[in-house]
């Protein structure tokens, strides 16, 4: 049996960061990964490293974005400089634009609700009107009334975020193993063995980072992790001269110019076939942001499947049962990817979560029976 | 490097490309006309600037994108000649005003 001290199982944005972040470490590691049959969030990504609008009633949630957020640029730049690869981070700010009075008021609550929330941590954002976004927007939408902004927003290339955390995951000494689906392991604390097409592996650790893979895979670590897919469509235009000085939540102009127009949200199960009313939505809202918007094409599209926990926040334990067992579930591959290399990495390399962590342990879930 | 096929029609269309006025059987792709008015390339990549020209022929490469009577990045195999047609090169991304209209 081949050993090791760490083997993470999952190949997509969650498992390529901690992979990342515990071969940096200086731990040996394996990476497995499902291969191309699987459902790939990772592959199906908006991009938006985002904070505004995530934790609502839940700050720990808020402050482990805002720490990602605030790692990422050197996590982007440490990872440019071992792999060559520039994952596209920008940080100018980001703005939601409220189409009706209803959002502007919705969002307006909303927002100074998570401002009360941060409490010392501050949440730095402004509503703006009108007028203020039209300064920022070129060629607004005469129905945008209102939004808001924070500085804390930004966006990446998911794909060349993934292309550099497996090189860089590699150029560490970690060992990437493609199209393996984990369905059986050896499970005992701190000691868990896989059988690999060529033999077995072993180690004290184990990450089960596998997506949607994780409800079926977590109940033979002794975790729980009940996600369950929430389907997104993207559609991207044509590639333009830079236009869009800062992403929108739902529309955003990458580094190379395409425009990525996006946020839909369909409880479908495990369908990813795209639906033209979605598109034509997705299509329609964007046009009322952004008028001229109707004169490019649109060249791609595609559906994906987010890895949604029941309350939309992210899911991280250690198993009781099998010490050295641990989960990592989010459906914010992108925003949480620098805080999976930098913050939770080390977390796992040293044995122990973080009690900052602690709320987001899958036991929220057990719900006590009635007495 | 390419000609018409001796069957072709016999009629013919005049177009400008970059320019120049070139005679092609009607029934010509745009980017055919390209080829055979011998231009090696009729765009400039988005963000490296090389140069690229009609490839697949068929709609999928999107290496034939030409600036066609003003409209940007037009799949120019896709598109059959018409009299008078203007035919420009595509410089890297094409720009979007967001202020007209």
């Amino acid at each position: 049996m081949q050993r090791y001290d760490s083997i993470v199982i999952g190949g997509g944005l969650v498992g390529s960061a901690i992979a990342y972040g515990l071969a940096r470490a200086g731990l040996k590691v394996a990476l497995l990964d499902e291969g191309d049959v699987a459902f790939r969030a990772a592959r199906g990504n908006f991009g938006l490293v985002w904070v505004q609008s995530k934790g609502d009633g839940a700050p720990h949630y808020h402050r482990w974005t805002r720490r990602s957020a605030d790692e990422w640029p050197a996590l982007a730049a440490e990872l440019e400089g071992k792999t060559g690869i520039a994952a596209g981070h920008q940080r100018p700010g980001g703005v939601h634009l409220c189409l009706g009075e209803d959002e502007l008021a919705a969002r307006r609550a909303m927002m100074e609700r998570l401002r009360v929330q941060a409490g010392n941590f501050g949440f730095d954002y402004r509503m703006l009107d009108r007028h203020e976004l039209a300064d920022l927007l070129p060629g607004l939408g005469p129905a945008v009334i209102g939004g808001s902004w924070t500085p804390y927003d930004g966006h990446a290339n998911p794909l060349a975020l993934l292309h550099a955390l497996h090189k860089g995951f590699a150029e560490h000494g970690g060992r990437y193993v493609p199209n393996i689906k984990v369905k059986e392991a050896g499970a005992a604390p701190g000691d868990f063995c896989i059988r690999l097409a060529d033999g077995e592996i072993g180690a004290p650790k184990v990450v089960l980072a596998a997506g949607l893979g994780n409800a079926e895979l977590a109940p033979r670590f002794g975790l729980s992790a009940p996600v369950k897919p929430l389907k997104g469509q993207i559609l991207v235009t044509e590639r333009a001269r830079q236009v869009l000085p800062l992403p929108i939540a739902t529309i955003r102009q990458t580094v190379e110019g395409s425009i990525m127009l996006g946020d839909s949200q369909e409880d479908a199960g495990f369908d990813t076939s795209q639906r033209p009313a979605v598109m034509r939505t997705i299509a329609r809202r964007a046009v009322l942001a952004f008028p001229w918007l109707r004169d490019l094409q649109i060249v791609r599209a595609w559906a994906a499947l987010r890895v949604m926990p029941p309350d939309g926040l992210p899911i991280y334990d250690q198993s009781e049962q099998f010490p050295g067992a641990f989960t990592a579930n989010c459906h914010s591959g992108v925003t949480l990817a620098a805080a999976h290399a930098n913050l939770f990495a080390p977390m796992v390399a040293a044995g122990e979560l973080d009690p900052a962590l602690e709320r987001f342990s899958a036991r929220r879930f057990d719900v006590p029976a009635a007495a | 490097m390419f000609r018409p096929r001796p069957e072709g029609p016999g009629a013919a269309v005049a177009v400008s490309i970059e320019g120049r006025t070139v005679t092609v059987p009607v029934g010509t792709s745009a980017a055919a006309a390209v080829l055979a008015a011998g231009f090696d390339s009729i765009r400039e990549t988005p963000v490296e600037g090389c140069e690229r020209g009609p490839y697949c022929m068929m709609g999928v490469c999107f290496d034939c994108l030409a600036e066609i009577d003003g409209a940007a990045n037009q799949r120019s195999c896709m598109i059959e000649v018409q009299p008078g047609m203007r035919i420009s090169r595509q410089i890297r991304a094409r720009t979007i005003d967001p202020e007209a209209g």
